[in-house]
């Protein structure tokens, strides 16, 4: 049934294979931009098509609707310049005290927005690519932030155009959190499951841990990766796990993974 | 022919590949994203020679994986597998029937993840599995068997309008004309 050409095809293509994967991590990490920088024409294209909806769109809506929305735009933006005032007058209020009990300033934010352009075509990881790269400054593990402020991930890979997030809730985006509570129990955040889109877990918690349903999470800033006091998201249940010694927290995300746009990236200052 | 024929395979495995990861109705709405490549390769296999499975399984599972998280080359060996076995049997296949198209497609759709999540675990990483896993295995298989037929009739319609079909040789002979006299 097997004939010799299908044993010489089947040769040539395992050795390949195993000859790329076994190649090292660096290689194949720059062979995979390379490979994946040939998709970059169609990026713009789709990009392009959505800019075209998204305009069409725009000329639909009559010149009364759009004065409306400009009114209530400029109102909006009187009310956040009267917030931004008052939260400068915090931040100095705060640094001021901060100086008076000795204690290290805090740095600002800094931060640069970015397109979601394609999504991990593959089921059994959550990633997805971002418009930003090396030659915009973004390096491994850089926090990842939706426009409210609520925590995606982290960046895994980076190439000169383009960078490759890991969200939360992917086996390989772990975050040291902490739930706003009495007790601020600490634990890790990982996966819930491959449907859970905004579910994740919270694992590692003490079993007298006080949690309760509604219990706000946030990253704990241990582990060097993510700042602390990052919005994850709030607790909807706990059980226990391991014979009950410890509890893991079922916690909904702030942030909807599956309808990202645009994400802000965070710099260290 | 074959040359165009594979060229097509190739161009329509880079857009299988940019539509799984640029559009996401699908996955918004079932939960899982439909893999195209199993069903093109099911095509090639049938339609094509065994460089088309080849060059389809090699280009298409690197496309992939570049755009995914997968390790580099993972994806080829699965694709390049199924594609060979049908290669093999395709002499006792009825590949002109949608039946046969939409179960060849199912099958090929519901091993590719199957045997490249045994390769992802074998090489010790840890992707996302769970009990949702199995609903979206079988989204992957019933979106691939539907995708699949849709595949034969758009390379069918492509060939029809690019390629011209080859001439009928007459049984006429010059030579063996009889020339009649008077």
């Amino acid at each position: 049934m097997f004939k010799r050409s299908h044993y010489i095809a089947l040769g040539l293509v395992l050795v390949l294979t195993l000859v790329i994967i076994n190649l090292p991590s660096r290689t194949t990490a720059r062979m995979k931009l390379g490979i994946g920088s040939t998709f970059l024409p169609l990026f713009g294209l789709a990009n392009a098509t959505q800019d075209l909806a998204a305009n069409s769109g725009d000329a639909l809506l009559s010149r009364s609707d759009l004065v409306r929305q400009l009114d209530s735009l400029r109102r909006e933006n009187q009310q956040l310049k009267l917030q931004v005032r008052e939260s400068e007058e915090a931040a100095r209020e705060n640094a001021r005290l901060r100086q008076l009990f000795g204690w290290q300033q805090r740095t600002r934010k800094k931060l640069k927005l970015a397109n979601v352009v394609l999504r991990d075509p593959a089921n059994w990881w959550r990633t997805v690519r971002i418009d930003l790269g090396s030659r915009h400054g973004v390096t491994n593990n850089l926090p990842v932030l939706t426009g409210d402020g609520f925590l995606v991930g982290r960046i895994d890979t980076v190439s000169h155009n383009s960078s490759q997030v890991v969200l939360i809730g992917d086996p390989h985006c772990k975050v040291a959190a902490l739930i706003e509570n009495d007790s601020r129990d600490t634990g890790v955040v990982g996966g819930a499951g491959p449907l859970e889109g905004s579910l994740v877990e919270m694992s590692k918690l003490s079993r007298n841990a006080n949690i309760k349903s509604g219990q706000t999470v946030v990253t704990s800033g241990l582990g060097g990766i993510f700042p602390k006091d990052l919005l994850i998201g709030t607790v909807v249940d706990t059980h226990s796990v391991e014979y009950g010694l410890f509890s893991v927290a079922r916690v909904k995300l702030a942030a909807n993974l599956g309808a990202l746009e645009e994400v802000w990236v965070l710099f260290p200052q | 022919m074959n040359a165009f024929r594979t060229i097509l395979i190739l161009v329509a495995a880079f857009l299988a590949v940019f539509w799984a990861s640029a559009f996401n109705l699908v996955r918004n709405l079932l939960g899982a994203q439909i893999d195209l490549l199993p069903a093109l390769v099911v095509y090639a296999s049938l339609c094509g020679g065994l460089t088309s499975v080849s060059l389809l399984a090699f280009a298409g599972g690197l496309w992939f994986d570049s755009l995914s998280a997968n390790p580099l080359g993972v994806s080829v060996l699965p694709l390049f597998l199924i594609g060979l076995v049908i290669y093999v049997l395709r002499e006792l296949i009825l590949r002109d029937q949608v039946y046969a198209q939409l179960v060849l497609g199912l099958a090929a759709s519901a091993a590719v993840p199957v045997l490249n999540l045994i390769l992802l675990l074998t090489m010790g990483y840890e992707p996302l599995l769970g009990w949702g896993s199995l609903w979206q295995w079988i989204v992957m298989s019933l979106g691939g068997a539907v995708a699949t037929p849709v595949v034969f009739i758009a390379f069918e319609w492509v060939h029809r309008a690019f390629i011209h079909d080859h001439a009928i040789e007459s049984s006429f002979r010059p030579d063996r004309e009889i020339r009649r006299g008077r």
